[in-house]
C-alpha cells in the first residue's frame, strides 16, 4: 500500500513484520505531529481512527490511539466513530471485538488487513463463520488482485457498478477508494456515461443480472462479444460476470446484516462532540432510528415455541416423507404455488429510501428493478437445475475461461451450502440440512430455478411468513431491508445464525445469477 | 487440438493409405467376431424431438433407446436410416417419471429397460406388455435425482442405481422394494457399473473424486476406496476383456485407467482431454481404445489409444451441441458407434468416416540435451525431402554450431507413421561440460571476504583454462575490494602489489593462442554454448591484442591483455584504461613477484561505507588530483605514474556500469554461471545496477542447469544466497513431509517424535533403537529402517532386515 497524503505515508503498516510496522508507525506519528499538526487533515485523522479501532495488530491500534491523543493535545478536534460496531442490526457486544479474536480469526484478520489494507465491517461480521470467511476472502482477493483478464481499475469499477445497482453506498465508497488507488480515472466516477464505451455496454447486463437474470439470452451475450472496437472477449466477460454477481450478492449481505459505514468513510465518523445527536443520516434513510435499539429484544415465550415448532415440523417431514407420496402434478403445482406466493410476499413497509446522490450517479434507469419471475408478461420457461447445474456445467465453463476461479467459487458454494454447527438456537445436535436446503431452494425458486427432486411443499412448512419476507427483501430488493425485518424473523435464534442465513442467501443468489448468465454464454458458444 | 494440415501437394496420397486399411481390416475382423453376421450401415443420423440425455442399445444391435427430459423413444437401426419404433412417453399428463437422466437396456432380456428419473424415481419398462403403457415397476426410494442405473451383466433381475443423495440401491425386479442399500458416506453418486467378470463386484464414482468398489453381498462397507480425480468423477467403465481395468473420467478433464488387480489401485494410463469428461466407453475388440465425450464446450467424440494420450486416434465431429450419450452398437464390433446429443440428433458413426487427427499432424520433436546436443525427430518423409534440399554438413553459410553425427539413426513404426530421429552432437572436447560442473563445485560464493572469494574463484577459473573468467574475477577484486581498504592508507602499497600479481600470471597464457583461429570463430558467439567459451575469449583478446600492439609500441604485451579481459567491446576499452596503467605500472615495480595474495586486504562489504571518509585524508586528495589529470589521457605512456594511482578516488560505483555490462555479456554468451556467481559475490554492490527481472532470469537459468547436472547442494546454496525474493522462496515450497507412525500406521499429526495415538516413538532406528532425528532410511519392502549410517553398516554384513522381520532388504 503506497499512498501519500502530503507527507503522511501509510505503507508499511500492513506488514506482518512487527519491526517494519513499528518503523512505519514512528514515521507516521512524526509526520502527523510535525509542524503543529499541519498535516493532520480530517482524512488523515479519520484513517488514524480506523487504525486505532480496526487493526488486527495491537501495536498499531495503540500507537494510532496515542498519535490521535497527541493531535488532540495540539488543540485539533479529533474524530470519533459513529454507529455501534460493524453492524447496525447486531449489538456491538455480540460481535467479535478486534483484539479478542481467537488464533484462526486473527490469521484471517491479518490476512485481510495485509491484502486490503483494512479490516472492513463485512469481514468483522462474517468472522462468525471463519471457515466460510477464509474461502470468501480468498475468492475476493483472487477476483480483485490476482491474474485475470481485466485491468485492476476495471475490476473495481465493475464492483462499483454492481453495488450501485442496489444503491449500496457502503460498497460503492469502498471501491471508489480502491478504484482511485489503483490509478482509475476520477472522471469515470461522475457516472457511467463518463466511463469507456466498453463498460457502458456492460450496463445492460448488470441491470438484468441484478434484477431479472432469467431474461438474459444469448443475444445479449452476442451483443457484447461481437467484434468491434469496444467488444469484450469471452474471458473478460466471464470475469466481469463473476464480479457483477459477487457484488450484487455482497450488496445483499451488506443490507441483510445492516453493515455500518466504514469508520474512515463518510458517515462512519464525526468531528462533532458526542452530545449533539445520537443518530446519523444513513441510519435514517434505512428506516432505522437509534431508539429502536432499546426495545428490540423480545424474549417472549411465544418465540421460544417458534423454534420448537420448527423443529417439530422438520421431524415430521423427515418421517412422513417416505409414506405420503405426492403425485407428479401435485409436485409441479407446489413449485408453481411457491413461485406465485413468493410474489405476494413483500415488505409491508414501503419506506422508499432515496439513494444518496453520491451513489445514484453510478447507475442509470432507476426504474428497472426486480420483477417477480412469475408476474411479467411473457412466458419464460422454468430453469431446470438438472439440465444446467453449477457442478456439471457452470464450473467447467468458468474454469475453462478464467482458470482457478471455478475452483474457488465451487469451494465457496460448497462451504456455504454445507456449513452447519448442528445447532438451532438453544438446541444442539440438530440436522439442519433440510432447513438449509429449503432456504437455498426457495431462493432459486424465486429466480425460477426448479429442482425436479425437491418437494416444494417443504418450504411452506419450514419457512414462515416473516422469514420469507426477509429472504425475499434481502435477495431481491436488498436496499429495502430494515432492522425490523431482521429482528422479526427467527426471534429466538442467535445473531451468528442469522448471519449464517445471510451467507446462504448470498451464495444462493450468486449461484442463481451465475447459472443464468453462464447458460446464456454456453448457448452463445454452441 | 487438431494440428495444422501440412502444406504441400502430396498429403492426399499419404492419407489415402490409412483410411483404406481399417476398412479392410474391419471386414475380416468383425466378420470373425460376429460369426459371419457382420454389421453394415453408413454414417447417418435422425432428428429427435428433444435433447437426449442418454442412449442404450439392445443386445441384437438393431435397436437403440433414446431418453431425455422430454423424449423416450426406441429407434430401429436400419441399413440407411433410423426408424422410430416406439414412443414410450405415453399418457396425457407429462410426468417427471419420464424425465430421464439415464437409460439402460438389459443385455440378457431384450424386453427389459430401466430408466433413472430426475426426480429420484427408478422405473423399469417391459416391452413385452400388450398395453401401450410399457411401464413396469416404479421404485421411489431415492430422495434425490438418480444419476445412473445399471443392470447386472448376467443376472436378469438385478438392477443397481446411484443417486445424488449419496446412496446406491440394488433392486430385485421380482420384489417391490430394494434388496440392499449402500451408503457411500459422502456426496452424490455419479456412476455405478457392475464389473463384467466379477459377479459380485461393482464400482461407484462420486462427486468428491472418489471411486469405491463394493461387494454386492456386503452393504455395510465398501471393499476399497481411492481418490481418482480432482473434483467429480462423472463416469467409469470396466474393460470388457481385461478384468482388472477400470476407466474413469472426471471434471478435471482427465481419463484415467486403473489396474485394480493389485492391492492398491494403480493408475496405468492417463489421457488429458480438453474438457470435462462425461462418458467413457471401451472400444470392443481393441484392448487400448476408449471412446469419450465431454460434458461442456466440446462437442466431439474422441476415440483414444490410451498408450498414446496426446492425440486422439479418431474423432467424430458431427454433433452441434454436447454429446450426452455414446454406446458401441455391438459388443463385439469396434466400427459402429451410436451417439445422442443435446442438439436433438441421434447419430451412427462409422469408423472409416472418422477423422483421424494423426494424419493431419506433423509429428516433430526437438530437444536440447544437457551437453549441448540437439535431437530432432520428424516424419521420415519430411526429413528426406528436407535434407535433399539443403544438406547440413559443410553448410557454412549459417553459423552452425552443431556437428551432425548421425542422421537417421533410429526408425520406428507406429500406426501409420514412421519417423526419423537425428541427433546433432557437438564435437567432443568443446561439448564437454565438465568445466561447468567443476566450476560450480569449486567456486566459493560466500563466507569469506570479497577479495578472497574473488581470488579463489579466479584461481578456479584459471585452473580450468578459462582465463577470461579468471581475469574478470581479478578485476572485480581490484575494483571493489581495494577501494574499500583505502581508508587505511598504509595498506595501499601492499595491496596494490598483491592485486597485480594475478593479472600477470593470467595474461601469459593467452599469448600462445594463434590469433587467426580466434577471430574466425567469433561468428559462433551468438550461439553462446560451451565451445565458444574458450574461443571467444581468444578471439576478443587477440583482436584487442592486435589493436593494442599498434598503439602501444614498446610496452609489454602481456599487460595489454589486461585490456581485453573483461570485455570484447571496444567501447569499454577506454574505460579500462584507468585500471590498466596501474597493472602496467606494477610490472615495473614488482618483477620479483614477492607479494603473494595475502590477507592484508581486509575486505568486507561495509568497508565501502568508508568512502566518504577518504576525502579527509590529504594523501587521498593528492591521488585524486592525479587521477583528474590522467583520465583524459588516452595513451599508454603511464609509466611514470606511481602505483598509488590505482587508489584513485573514483568510487567503486564508477565501475558499476562496466561490471554490469560484463555480467550481461557473460549471460548473453550463455555463461550464466559466471554472471550469477559474480552477482552473488558482489551482492549489494552491483545488485541495484541490474533489474530484478534479469537477475531472476539468470538465477532460474543457473539453478535449472545445476539441477540438470544433479548438483542439488550447489543449487540450494545458490537459492539461499540469492537476493531475489522469487528465487529465495524456491526452496521454501513443499518442505513438509507427511509421515505415518510406524506402529499404528496412522498419520503423525503433532510435531514431536511421539505418535499421539499409540504413545510410542514413531521413527526408531532398527539398529540402535533410538529415535532418528535426521536422515532416516527405510526399506520399501518391510518399512523398517533407521539411521542412514547404521543401516548402511548393518547391511554390509547382513542381508536381512535389522528389525528381525525376516525381510531381505536391499540397499542401493
Amino acid at each position: 500500500m503506497e499512498e501519500r497524503e502530503g507527507d503522511v505515508r501509510w505503507d508499511g503498516l500492513c506488514s506482518r513484520d512487527a519491526a517494519a510496522r513499528a518503523a512505519a508507525l514512528e514515521h507516521l506519528g512524526q509526520a502527523v505531529l510535525r509542524r503543529g499538526g499541519a498535516a493532520a487533515a480530517p482524512r488523515v485523522l479519520a484513517r488514524l481512527l480506523l487504525l486505532a479501532k480496526r487493526c488486527p495488530f495491537r501495536d498499531v491500534r495503540e500507537k494510532s490511539e496515542a498519535i490521535l491523543s497527541g493531535v488532540q493535545e495540539l488543540g485539533i478536534r479529533i474524530p470519533r466513530p459513529l454507529g455501534h460496531g460493524p453492524s447496525r442490526f447486531i449489538p456491538e457486544k455480540e460481535t467479535i471485538q478486534v483484539g479478542n479474536e481467537d488464533a484462526m480469526m486473527h490469521t484471517l484478520f491479518a490476512e485481510s488487513f495485509a491484502t486490503l489494507g483494512r479490516l472492513d465491517n463485512v469481514t468483522l461480521v462474517m468472522v462468525f463463520h471463519p471457515q466460510y470467511l477464509e474461502s470468501f476472502l480468498k475468492t475476493q482477493h483472487y477476483l480483485l488482485q490476482m491474474d485475470g483478464p481485466l485491468p485492476l481499475h476495471y475490476r473495481h469499477y465493475i464492483g462499483i457498478m454492481a453495488a450501485a445497482r442496489h444503491q449500496c453506498s457502503y460498497l460503492v465508497n469502498l471501491h471508489v477508494n480502491d478504484f482511485l488507488h489503483v490509478g482509475g480515472d476520477p472522471k469515470w466516477l461522475n457516472g457511467l456515461e463518463n466511463a469507456p464505451q466498453k463498460l457502458q455496454n456492460l450496463g445492460e447486463l448488470n441491470k438484468m443480472l441484478a434484477h431479472r437474470p432469467w431474461l438474459i439470452t444469448k443475444e445479449h451475450i452476442e451483443q457484447l462479444l461481437k467484434t468491434e472496437e469496444n467488444s469484450w472477449s469471452l474471458a473478460e466477460l466471464i470475469h466481469a460476470v463473476v464480479l457483477l454477481t459477487h457484488y450484487h450478492s455482497l450488496a445483499s449481505f451488506t443490507f441483510g446484516c445492516g453493515i455500518s459505514p466504514e469508520i474512515d468513510c463518510e458517515g462512519g465518523h464525526t468531528f462533532r462532540p458526542p452530545s449533539v445527536s445520537n443518530y446519523c443520516i444513513c441510519d435514517m434513510t434505512n428506516g432505522y432510528h437509534g431508539v429502536d435499539d432499546i426495545h428490540a429484544s423480545p424474549t417472549t415465550t411465544e418465540s421460544v415455541c417458534e423454534v420448537e415448532a420448527l423443529m417439530e415440523k422438520m421431524k415430521q417431514l423427515q418421517e412422513c416423507r417416505d409414506e405420503e407420496e405426492a403425485s407428479q402434478e401435485e409436485m409441479a403445482t407446489r413449485f408453481e404455488r411457491e413461485k406465485r406466493e413468493s410474489m405476494f410476499v413483500c415488505s409491508s413497509e414501503d419506506e422508499e429510501s432515496a439513494p444518496t446522490r453520491d451513489v445514484s450517479r453510478h447507475f442509470e434507469d432507476t426504474s428497472y428493478g426486480y420483477k417477480d419471475f412469475s408476474r411479467h408478461g411473457m412466458h419464460v420457461p422454468t430453469f431446470r437445475a438438472q439440465d444446467y447445474s453449477w457442478e456439471d456445467h457452470g464450473y467447467s465453463l468458468v474454469n475453462r475461461l478464467y482458470p482457478d476461479v471455478g475452483q474457488l467459487l465451487d469451494e465457496k458454494f460448497h462451504i456455504a451450502y454445507n456449513l452447519t454447527y448442528n445447532t438451532m438456537a438453544m438446541h444442539k445436535d440438530v440436522d439442519t440440512s433440510m432447513l438449509r436446503r429449503a432456504i437455498w431452494n426457495y431462493i432459486h425458486c424465486m429466480f425460477g430455478i426448479r429442482y425436479d427432486d425437491y418437494d416444494y411443499g417443504e418450504i411452506n412448512q419450514l419457512l414462515d411468513r416473516s422469514f420469507k419476507v426477509y429472504i425475499k427483501t434481502v435477495v431481491c430488493t436488498p436496499e429495502k431491508t430494515t432492522k425490523r425485518m431482521y429482528d422479526s424473523f427467527w426471534r429466538q435464534f442467535e445473531h451468528s445464525e442469522k448471519v449464517h442465513v445471510n451467507l446462504l442467501l448470498v451464495e444462493a443468489r450468486m449461484q442463481a445469477e451465475l447459472l443464468y448468465a453462464l447458460r446464456a454464454i454456453t448457448r452463445y458458444m454452441t | 487440438m487438431p494440428p495444422a494440415v501440412p502444406p504441400g501437394s502430396e498429403p492426399a496420397s499419404r492419407r489415402g493409405v490409412p483410411a483404406s486399411r481399417p476398412a479392410m481390416e474391419k471386414m475380416s475382423r468383425s466378420g470373425a467376431a460376429l460369426g459371419g453376421a457382420a454389421l453394415s450401415g453408413r454414417t447417418m443420423f435422425c432428428h429427435l424431438d428433444a435433447p437426449a440425455n442418454a442412449i442404450s442399445v439392445c443386445r441384437d444391435a438393431a435397436q437403440v433407446v433414446v431418453a431425455g427430459r422430454n423424449i423416450f423413444k426406441i429407434y430401429g437401426i436400419e441399413e440407411e436410416q433410423f426408424v422410430e419404433k416406439l414412443n414410450l412417453r405415453v399418457g396425457r399428463k407429462p410426468s417427471l417419471n419420464f424425465s430421464c437422466a439415464d437409460v439402460v437396456w438389459h443385455q440378457m432380456d431384450e424386453n427389459l429397460l430401466a430408466t433413472a428419473a430426475t426426480n429420484g424415481v427408478v422405473v423399469t419398462w417391459n416391452l413385452g406388455k400388450p398395453s401401450r403403457n410399457k411401464q413396469d415397476q416404479l421404485f421411489t426410494e431415492h430422495k434425490r435425482t438418480v444419476n445412473k442405473v445399471c443392470f447386472h451383466p448376467t443376472e436378469v433381475y438385478m438392477l443397481l442405481s446411484g443417486s445424488q443423495d449419496g446412496y446406491m440401491k440394488c433392486f430385485d425386479l421380482r420384489k417391490k422394494d430394494s434388496v440392499s442399500t449402500f451408503s457411500g458416506q459422502s456426496e452424490s453418486v455419479r456412476d455405478v457399473q457392475f464389473s463384467i467378470r466379477d459377479y459380485f463386484t461393482f464400482a461407484a464414482t462420486f462427486e468428491n473424486g472418489n471411486v469405491q468398489l463394493w461387494d454386492i453381498r456386503r452393504p455395510d462397507r465398501y471393499e476399497r476406496m481411492f481418490t481418482a480425480h480432482n473434483g467429480p468423477v462423472f463416469c467409469c467403465d470396466w474393460h470388457p476383456e481385461d478384468r482388472g481395468w477400470l476407466a474413469t473420467g472426471g471434471r478435471d478433464k482427465m481419463v484415467k485407467v486403473w489396474d485394480m488387480n493389485t492391492t492398491r489401485a494403480k493408475e496405468i494410463y492417463c489421457v488429458q482431454t480438453i474438457a470435462s469428461v462425461a462418458r467413457v466407453k471401451w472400444r470392443p475388440e481393441c484392448k487400448h481404445h476408449i471412446a469419450t465425450c465431454s460434458m461442456m464446450v466440446d462437442h466431439n467424440i474422441y476415440v483414444w489409444d490410451v498408450r498414446r494420450p496426446f492425440i486422439p486416434s479418431a474423432m467424430f465431429e458431427e454433433h452441434k451441441d454436447v454429446t450426452t450419450g455414446i454406446v458401441w452398437r455391438h459388443l463385439h464390433d469396434p466400427y459402429f458407434l451410436l451417439s445422442g446429443s443435446k442438439d436433438s440428433t441421434l447419430y451412427q458413426h462409422i469408423f472409416k468416416d472418422a477423422s483421424q487427427p494423426i494424419d493431419r499432424a506433423n509429428p516433430e520433436g526437438l530437444c536440447y540435451s544437457l551437453y549441448g546436443d540437439l535431437a530432432f525427430a520428424a516424419k521420415e518423409s519430411l526429413i528426406s525431402s528436407d535434407s535433399n534440399r539443403k544438406p547440413y554438413i559443410g553448410d557454412r553459410r549459417h553459423p552452425i554450431f552443431f556437428k551432425r553425427k548421425l542422421d537417421p539413426t533410429e526408425q520406428f513404426e507406429y500406426i501409420s507413421s514412421s519417423s526419423a530421429l537425428s541427433v546433432f552432437e557437438t564435437d567432443v572436447e568443446s561439448g564437454s561440460m565438465d568445466w561447468f560442473v567443476h566450476t560450480a563445485k569449486q567456486y566459493a560464493l560466500a563466507g569469506r571476504p570479497l577479495a578472497e572469494l574473488c581470488d579463489h574463484n579466479a584461481k578456479v577459473a584459471k585452473g580450468l583454462d578459462r582465463n577470461q573468467v579468471a581475469q574478470t574475477w581479478t578485476m572485480l577484486r581490484i575494483i571493489y575490494s581495494s577501494l574499500g581498504t583505502v581508508s587505511s592508507a598504509n595498506l595501499n602499497h601492499s595491496m596494490g602489489k598483491g592485486s597485480a600479481a594475478l593479472p600477470l600470471m593470467n595474461s601469459f597464457n593467452l599469448k600462445d593462442i594463434p590469433s587467426g583461429l580466434g577471430s574466425e570463430s567469433r561468428l559462433d558467439r551468438s550461439k553462446g554454448e560451451s565451445r565458444t567459451e574458450n574461443i571467444l575469449l581468444d578471439s576478443s583478446s587477440t583482436l584487442i591484442n592486435n589493436e593494442d600492439n599498434e598503439e602501444t609500441e614498446g610496452s609489454d604485451v602481456p599487460a595489454d591483455y589486461l585490456l581485453g579481459d573483461v570485455e570484447a567491446d571496444e567501447d569499454d576499452l577506454y574505460m579500462m584504461d584507468h585500471e590498466n596503467p596501474h597493472a602496467e605500472e606494477q610490472e615495473y615495480s614488482l618483477p620479483q613477484e614477492a607479494f603473494p595474495l595475502r590477507h592484508e586486504i581486509v575486505d568486507n562489504p561495509s568497508a565501502l561505507d568508508h568512502l566518504q571518509d577518504k576525502a579527509d585524508s590529504p594523501h587521498v586528495s593528492g591521488n585524486e588530483a592525479e587521477t583528474v589529470s590522467l583520465t583524459p589521457v588516452e595513451s599508454f605512456s603511464l609509466i611514470s605514474i606511481s602505483h598509488s594511482l590505482y587508489e584513485n578516488r573514483l568510487p567503486s560505483d564508477f565501475f558499476n556500469p562496466i561490471v554490469r555490462d560484463t555480467l550481461l555479456f557473460y549471460a548473453e554468451q550463455g555463461d550464466v554461471q559466471t554472471a550469477v556467481s559474480v552477482l552473488i559475490v558482489l551482492g549489494d554492490r552491483i545488485r541495484k545496477e541490474i533489474d530484478e527481472q534479469t537477475q531472476e532470469h539468470w538465477y532460474t537459468s543457473y539453478i535449472d542447469l545445476l539441477q540438470r547436472f544433479q548438483l542439488w547442494n550447489i543449487s540450494n546454496e545458490v537459492i539461499k544466497l540469492s537476493t531475489c525474493r522469487a528465487i529465495n522462496c524456491l526452496n521454501q515450497a513443499s518442505t513438509t513431509l507427511h509421515i505415518n507412525c510406524s506402529n499404528c500406521k496412522r498419520p503423525m499429526s503433532n510435531r514431536g517424535w511421539i505418535c499421539d495415538r499409540c504413545r510410542q516413538c514413531a521413527s526408531m532406528c532398527a539398529v540402535c533403537h533410538h529415535v532418528v532425528k535426521g536422515l532416516f532410511v527405510w526399506c520399501q519392502g518391510c518399512s523398517h529402517g533407521g539411521h542412514l549410517q547404521h543401516i548402511m553398516k548393518w547391511l554390509e554384513t547382513s542381508s536381512h532386515c535389522p528389525a528381525g522381520c525376516g525381510h531381505l532388504c536391499e540397499y542401493t
